[in-house]
């Protein structure tokens, strides 16, 4: 593909089978799958453009999956490796369930931030790299040598690169480029990838209503993408078709952070409540400009604590409560958890997990809260621990949430992570359904004589009078207590009531179905994830049997209780390992042994659960680990399995 | 059932609350403790207003008044220790229908829970908060609390308490939108319901703070006000705390003072502990409750339509 100049005009449109580019016949070649990024300074709308292009190839029928780039300030320098910001688009035939290896190509409003995704290793020998050629000319003759010195580097390292017009195509347009160039990018994939402008134009308007925007934002926006579609259109002399294929059922598009906020919608939540934390926010940024309409209530507490006080009030109240968070968050939220596992308050607590510990990684994902939300308080304190394994759980485990804390009186913790949050994927659209609401609150008299926790001396499971109730008054107590709520003064009461509390969790586990296993039910190798990883797992473990190894994969939902039937599967493997992206230590390294080495938090979890010798990979890059990698680990492991 | 309610039986006339419908458990507390007068005061004015027990809420969070609630025959949460407000704000969230009181204490309300104490304020959500501020940590077995005065001794502080005590009431009347603030001691049952039952029928947040005697680690801190009247000054308006003629008597020192004026109430509240009385009153201050209640009622035929008109949004 090139992109070389020229006076000379095509008529061609983007549908047609073929199209002519320098007068010359222009091949339109299909192929399954392409994996594109736009990556800028901050603040010269990469995010949008990507967005707006993914949504394009989603409408036409395409797999999608979209992954932001984020820098960590609001204003970062700008061409900067610190600085970049972006977005990675992947499309395909088939459905797309993850962020993919390295991009096939690149647009790059600088050749400074590309450093960013060259040290991310999201570049490969061959990815196009389409950069803007302004700073060629700059009138700064540092700019202008760096300029050229990053260049050469890149075609050293193997890199396509084409340089585009971009600012000065953009400024024929509109006088401020710097806000536009972003849309003429779009209307240069569209070309390039035989997307149907009219879609983008479409969504370009929502875009822009939704923003408040007048007729004439809209309508140069829409010059932009002409522009960047023509000019494409005349100068590239080779473009791309990515077949789609027709959906029977209804599709929406949408990032997990919109999936739990619509999901609390859907959960008939009254009230949120939440303290600003990355990468949370964004769940009840878009939550609060919708929830008013179904009935709801944003809370922004003083603090974490606050904010899961004010949810346990609400939910003790009648009307149970989520709250939103991160890890630093969940850390000073604890001890509320404690009170509402001492004192069985429903509670539904979302950890957008981050990199941790302490402030951590703030933007980047990390699955390094799975312990801590299960063990991460005094005293034994069991709860529901689930985790949402794709965009489209991040949706209906909101709604199993709730149901199972008004259920079994219990926090739910769901957890989700950075990448889920801010990755965006088509799904089946949900059909709202009227059991997803919560109850309304009972005031109905209370029965004489019930105690407060009638627990089930099977189940552990009791009943709890909602304030209002008449004839259920009592007084809820963070001390350990009877079943009257009374202050547990004899030695036998805390005994019993742990076993209560503790028994509906064998309770809910009784009610599981084991995990589903993806690849060969029985072999060499089975694959035991949890969270955002399992679909990058399944991939590589395709790739992995289509060589006729034997490799399977399960991913669990429930991680308290554990889901049921894990030993008798792990059973059937010669080597049973986990995959995750938190911190565990390599064998081999110094001091590293068998006796000292820390093992990721799933892996400690079923050793402990299992008494199977399950073995770990696990790293901490920040950004999700793509398909390559994990199937190069894998096939490290199967070397050692004969 | 087709529309038609379930229950035809209404009762014929009203039920009338006596003080046992409101008296739970035995209280624990030490004798002589000023707890005791509060639990008394605070049952009294229930049953004065006619609060329905099953109504009625008592937050608290953790220390010697926190236990208060357990002594109550009305629906209690007893938390954690200084996060009874924020329990309390989530509450009244959506339950306007309830009435709403909590009983927190210098070390729970000053120390521990200072953040949530000064948002509480702020939120001016509809709750009447009883200080009872006994100047130490009992319950813990005394250590210095931030309303201990200057030089006296605790454990954590065998030689004395370093600093001079916060001022919960300068605090409280410097938070923006606070809206009632009163103070009164537990040895004058009179002039303590009346200020409770004026916290009750306040609008909004109602802040009092109750001076009170710890006999067991804090003997005699009070006792010079306790046993010459005239070492207090009592706070008088047709607006402020209704007293009778025979409760006021017995106070040497009054003053009127206007508790629409916050200015006043700020300059009176620099004082130590001897002023009683209402300090501020605002009962036009914006309201959070009110803004959280927004959509109580949502059916659920428009929630499921604003879920629908959502995910059409995003659909593709």
């Amino acid at each position: 593909m090139s992109a070389e100049s020229t006076t000379k005009r095509s008529d061609a449109d983007g549908g047609g089978a073929n199209a002519r580019a320098n007068g010359n016949e222009v091949r339109i070649r299909k192929i399954p799958e392409q994996i594109v990024e736009i990556v800028s300074d901050s603040g010269e709308g990469a995010q949008t453009a990507g967005q707006l292009f993914g949504t394009v190839c989603a409408k036409m029928g395409n797999g999608l999956w979209t992954v932001e780039i984020i820098p960590a300030e609001i204003e970062p320098p700008a061409r900067s490796q610190a600085g970049a910001s972006g977005i990675r688009i992947r499309f395909a035939t088939q459905p797309v369930t993850n962020m993919g290896d390295q991009a096939d190509l690149v647009v790059s409003f600088n050749e400074q931030v590309l450093y960013s995704r060259i040290d991310q290793n999201a570049l490969r020998s061959g990815t196009v790299l389409l950069i803007d050629d302004r700073w060629a000319s700059d009138p700064d003759p540092k700019i202008q040598e760096a300029y050229q010195k990053a260049l050469d580097d890149f075609r050293a390292r193997g890199y396509e690169v084409r340089e585009i017009p971009l600012h000065s195509e953009t400024s024929k347009v509109t006088d401020n480029p710097q806000r536009g160039k972003n849309m003429w990018v779009v209307g240069l994939l569209c070309a390039l990838y035989s997307r149907d402008l009219e879609i983008a134009k479409k969504e370009v308007q929502k875009i822009f209503e939704r923003r408040r925007k007048g007729r004439d934002v809209v309508d140069m926006n829409h010059r932009l993408l002409d522009a960047g579609h023509a000019w494409a259109i005349e100068h590239l002399d080779e473009r791309f078709a990515v077949p789609c294929e027709e959906k029977t059922t209804p599709m929406v598009v949408m990032s997990g952070n919109a999936a739990v906020a619509m999901g609390a919608m859907a959960a008939g939540f009254e009230v949120c409540s939440m303290y600003p934390i990355t990468p949370a926010t964004s769940a009840t940024h878009y939550l609060a400009s919708v929830f008013q309409e179904a009935g709801g209530v944003i809370h922004q507490a003083e603090d974490e604590i606050a904010a899961a006080g004010f949810a346990i009030g609400a939910s003790y109240a009648g009307k149970t409560a989520i709250t939103i968070t991160s890890g630093p968050g969940m850390a000073l939220k604890t001890e509320m958890l404690g009170l509402a596992v001492m004192a069985e308050i429903p509670l539904v607590v979302v950890d957008v997990q981050r990199g941790g510990p302490s402030t951590g990684l703030p933007t980047k994902v990390e699955q390094g809260d799975l312990l801590s939300s299960i063990f991460g308080m005094p005293g034994d304190a069991p709860k529901v621990v689930m985790a949402a394994s794709s965009i489209e759980e991040c949706f209906h485990l909101v709604i199993t949430a709730r149901k199972l804390a008004e259920a079994f009186y219990t926090p739910v913790i769901l957890l989700t992570d950075a990448n889920l949050a801010t990755g965006q994927t088509s799904f089946p659209m949900p059909e709202p359904n009227e059991d997803w609401l919560s109850p309304p609150v009972d005031q109905s008299p209370w029965k004489e004589g019930v105690p407060a926790y009638a627990w089930d001396p099977e189940t552990g499971l009791s009943r709890r009078p909602v304030p209002g109730q008449p004839g259920g008054a009592f007084v809820l107590t963070g001390l350990a207590h009877d079943e009257k709520s009374h202050i547990a003064y004899e030695a036998s009461i805390n005994q019993r009531a742990m076993r209560m509390r503790s028994r509906k969790m064998a309770a809910l586990q009784k009610t599981l179905r084991p995990p589903e296993i993806f690849g060969d039910p029985e072999g060499d190798l089975l694959v035991v994830s949890w969270g955002s990883t399992r679909s990058t797992i399944e991939e590589a473990i395709g790739r992995i049997r289509r060589d006729g190894r034997k490799v399977g994969s399960v991913c669990l939902r429930f991680l308290s209780p554990l889901e049921p039937g894990l030993k008798e599967i792990f059973a059937r493997y010669k080597r049973v390992m986990t995959v995750e992206i938190n911190y565990s230590d390599d064998l081999g390294d110094p001091l590293i042994d068998e006796t000292s080495r820390r093992y990721a938090q799933l892996a400690w979890l079923l050793r402990a659960t299992t008494l199977v010798d399950v073995d770990c990979w696990s790293r901490v890059p920040g950004q999700p680990i793509p398909p390559w990698m994990i199937e190069e680990a894998l096939r490290g492991r199967l070397e050692g399995i004969k | 059932m087709y529309g038609l309610k379930t229950d035809w039986l209404e009762e014929p006339t009203p039920r009338y609350y006596t003080l046992q419908d409101y008296e739970g458990e035995t209280a624990r507390w030490c004798t002589g403790c000023g707890d005791h007068a509060v639990l008394t005061a605070v049952q009294r004015v229930c049953k004065e207003e006619q609060l329905p027990p099953d109504k009625t809420v008592f937050v608290s969070g953790i220390g010697c008044s926190s236990r208060l609630p357990h002594y109550m025959k009305t629906y209690g949460f007893h938390g954690l220790h200084g996060r009874a407000l924020p329990v309390a704000c989530g509450i009244r969230a959506r339950r306007p229908d309830l009435h709403l009181f909590v009983t927190t204490g210098d070390g729970d309300c000053c120390s521990i829970g200072t953040a949530h104490w000064i948002h509480a304020v702020h939120y001016n959500m509809n709750m009447v908060v009883m200080l009872l501020d006994n100047n130490c940590y009992g319950l813990t077995k005394n250590q210095t609390s931030p309303t201990s005065p200057k030089g006296s001794k605790s454990n954590t502080h065998p030689r004395g308490a370093a600093m001079d005590p916060l001022n919960p009431l300068q605090t409280t009347l410097g938070i923006t939108n606070v809206s009632f603030v009163a103070r009164t001691v537990d040895w004058n049952p009179p002039h303590l319901f009346a200020t409770l039952r004026a916290a009750h029928r306040h609008p909004g947040f109602a802040f009092v703070q109750i001076v009170q005697r710890c006999p067991h680690y804090k003997a005699g801190v009070h006792e010079p006000l306790q046993s010459d009247p005239s070492q207090l000054l009592l706070l008088t308006h047709p607006d402020g705390i209704e007293l009778e003629d025979s409760v006021k008597r017995i106070f040497k020192n009054q003053r009127e003072h206007d508790p629409s004026d916050l200015d006043t109430a700020r300059e009176l509240a620099r004082s130590g502990v001897q002023t009683i009385g209402l300090f501020y009153r605002n009962e036009s201050v914006d309201r959070y409750d009110e803004y959280t209640a927004i959509g109580i009622a949502t059916p659920r035929e428009e929630k499921i339509a604003a879920l629908k008109a959502e995910l059409s949004h995003y659909q593709i």
